[in-house]
């Protein structure tokens, strides 16, 4: 990446960039890690027993960062309970996770989006007779976290959120965001928008809550570059959440577990429900429990409805895969990798990975997962 | 002469021998290193090129004029406009704050200073160097940004009609390339002083003491003897600090608000630069979208490669018109 380092500076542009490697992905989970290991190490002994090994072995697996403070408590509580089994899991995002699960470097892969069409056929050639699944594991949830002082029950919906952050809404005391929050002091101020300046699966997750919900005020495509006009960035959901800490009147958009470490208030979102919807892991849950499964076959893809309007659904919520194949696992690996996503889908494996931050799945869907994972070979 | 003793021919032989055979291998070494060198940069030129040229075929924008930056998108476009115009400007004002205080403090160590100061403040300096880049990013985001606020605003007041200091939306928080150049001018003012400051110690006493004794005072002897013996090592450093703030990537990334939008009001947040650029984009990008991001990296070589060249060809005719051939 530093194509021009001169003299002394050399050696310190290596170490600079192993310390930056080190830091960015620290930062780009989901959680700040002392929470995760705080919460790996005290539900390491409960859960330690309803792990069941399998053989034992070493396992490779990449990809998606969203999901790597949940593999961090998943692999800590596994390698705890089977002495002879190590998971490495190596961040570098979801596209490098798939890319290599493709050449068959990694036995899974993690991935904030199920793969395309284009993934599968590649797939195919690792997965001798069997293609790459989605296996739904980490569920997350977006908070539009604020900053606005004398105000406390932000409420807004999806096309007033999507103008905020498009810049057609810039002030707080705009007609459209008053008649959400009747009775709500909202200051004649300028509204400091942040977006994440590096490509992230949480913007593309917002953006397409967007182009499903703005009525048309979104006019971009979904995806992990930020598109929108105006605003300001930074790097990271750690940036963008201590920005919004710093500054005033401001408003960004990042994990529960962002929201919850920083103190940040998250806005409610009116949905068309009877009350608006507070950002709130079993809010998120419900909408979880409703989810389509649109992969065929052993694919568990979900189709989330972003336009749910029912009771007790946030809406702004993300699931991240892992990817493995349905058949054609590699074999002195195949027992490893079921024991793993056995223990991850199973309810203690969820609650763990529920205390960093991010939002336990439901049964209903854990269910499905439990009933593929017996069927790789 | 060889006559003297019969062993004496034999001995000088033989270390003559091992001197030639010493010679040999410290010259294939020598060579072999300079090799490898070009070998190393010809490499990394050759993977760059290679790389680039698969992006660039599939590009949908003009690579040289487009803002936008979405390789992975259905419709690939990207292009380096801003990136470069970020680049150059903010590597810009770190040169034009860092060049005049380096020679400053490299005159005050190796001129003014007590010897008994000037020891420990050189190694003040230099352990600036030694601050890894990640942490100016951080001192830059928490620290120098919420500090430049005023000044930020005192230049929009008195300097906004200049257009460049213009804000357009007065009081954002100075996440912008005028505070990138700021930082990056901390960030390169040790190498630069540490440079002018061995070249400054190397200008003759004799010059010096001419000078004085011609009844300059020392000022005058600083103009007329020390700045034209050390300007080509001046340039040089210069140089030097150029090419770490053309390159700096983190703390680009983590001070800049990022956008792809090319606006000349240098105190609006935006903007961005091709290491800042690669950095934030590396980790989510499709294997199209890496292509691409080493199509810019390929740039920023080109123009590095440009900035060094050009500072070769200065020194290289201040040569004759400076003190250092005397």
């Amino acid at each position: 990446m530093k194509l021009q380092r001169n003299g002394r500076s050399k050696a310190l542009a290596i170490g600079a960039m192993a310390l930056v490697s080190s830091l960015s992905l620290a930062a780009c989970g989901s959680d700040n890690n002392n929470d995760t290991k705080a919460s790996g190490g005290s539900s390491g002994g409960s859960s330690a027993a309803a792990i069941n090994c399998g053989k034992s072995g070493t396992l490779l697996a990449s990809g998606s960062t969203a999901q790597g403070n949940a593999m961090d408590v998943w692999k800590t509580n596994f390698g705890a309970a089977c002495s002879g089994s190590t998971i490495n899991y190596g961040g570098g995002g979801s596209g490098t996770g798939v890319q290599q699960f493709n050449q068959g470097k990694v036995q899974f892969a993690g991935s904030d989006s199920a793969l395309k069409p284009a993934e599968v056929e590649d797939s195919k050639k690792v997965c001798t007779g069997g293609q790459g699944i989605d296996l739904p594991m980490v569920g997350g949830l977006i908070s539009l976290i604020y900053n606005i002082e004398g105000v406390d029950n932000l409420v807004l919906d999806g096309p007033t959120a999507a103008k905020i952050f498009d810049s057609q809404i810039t002030k707080w005391n705009d007609p459209a965001i008053v008649a959400l929050n009747p009775g709500a002091k909202l200051p004649d101020a300028d509204i400091q928008a942040f977006h994440r300046s590096d490509d992230s699966g949480t913007t593309e997750n917002l953006t397409k809550y967007f182009a499903k919900t703005s009525g048309g005020a979104w006019s971009y495509p979904a995806a992990k570059a930020w598109a929108g006009k105006g605003g300001q960035s930074a790097k990271e959901s750690a940036g963008v959440s201590a920005q919004v800490k710093q500054v005033k009147n401001s408003i960004s958009y990042a994990e529960l577990s962002y929201a919850q470490t920083n103190n940040l208030k998250s806005a409610a979102i009116n949905t068309g429900a009877a009350k608006p919807i507070e950002a709130t892991a079993v809010n998120a849950a419900n909408t979880f429990a409703k989810a389509k499964v649109a992969g065929t076959g052993s694919d568990l893809a979900l189709t989330l409805d972003y336009a749910t309007k029912d009771e007790g659904s946030y809406p702004l919520v993300l699931v991240t895969y892992e990817i493995v194949c349905d058949k054609g696992n590699k074999a002195d690996t195949l027992d490893t990798v079921k024991a793993f996503l056995t223990y991850a889908a199973s309810d203690a494996g969820q609650k763990a990975i529920g205390d960093t931050g991010y939002v336990p799945l439901p049964k209903e869907l854990t269910d499905k997962v439990n009933a593929i994972i017996p069927t790789l070979a | 002469m060889t006559s003297s003793s019969p062993a004496a021919p034999r001995g000088r032989e033989r270390r003559k021998r091992d001197s030639r055979v010493g010679d040999k291998i410290f010259m294939n070494a020598a060579r072999g290193s300079g090799i490898l060198l070009l070998v190393i940069m010809a490499a990394i030129a050759g993977f760059l090129t290679w790389r680039s040229g698969i992006a660039l075929s599939k590009n949908e924008g003009n690579f040289l004029t487009t803002f936008e930056w979405t390789p992975d998108a259905p419709k690939p476009v990207f292009g380096i406009a801003v990136l470069a115009f970020g680049t150059i400007v903010s590597a810009l004002i770190a040169m034009a704050i860092a060049v005049p205080v380096a020679i400053g403090i490299a005159l005050f160590i190796s001129h003014y200073a007590p010897r008994k100061i000037a020891q420990p403040f050189a190694y003040l300096v230099d352990l600036l160097a030694a601050v890894p880049s990640v942490v100016y990013g951080l001192w830059g985001a928490l620290f120098l940004v919420p500090h430049l606020d005023g000044l930020t605003s005192w230049l929009n007041d008195y300097l906004g009609w200049t257009y460049i200091f213009d804000q357009s939306r007065a009081g954002t928080t100075p996440r912008n390339l005028f505070t990138v150049g700021i930082l990056l001018a901390i960030m390169i003012l040790p190498i630069i002083t540490a440079v002018s400051r061995e070249v400054f110690r190397q200008v003759p006493r004799m010059h010096e003491e001419a000078a004085l004794a011609l009844g300059a005072t020392r000022w005058e002897m600083i103009r007329t003897a020390v700045l034209p013996f050390g300007r080509p090592g001046i340039i040089s450093a210069s140089m030097l600090g150029l090419g770490r703030a053309l390159g700096e990537t983190i703390a680009v990334a983590i001070v800049l608000s990022s956008n792809n939008v090319l606006s000349l009001h240098l105190l609006d947040p935006g903007g961005g630069t091709f290491a800042q650029n690669i950095a934030l984009k590396f980790n989510e990008a499709q294997p199209f979208g890496r292509d691409a991001l080493m199509a810019s990296g390929l740039v920023l070589f080109v123009i590095t490669l440009l900035v060094n060249g050009a500072a070769r060809l200065i020194v290289a005719r201040r040569k004759e018109y400076s003190g250092a051939n005397a």
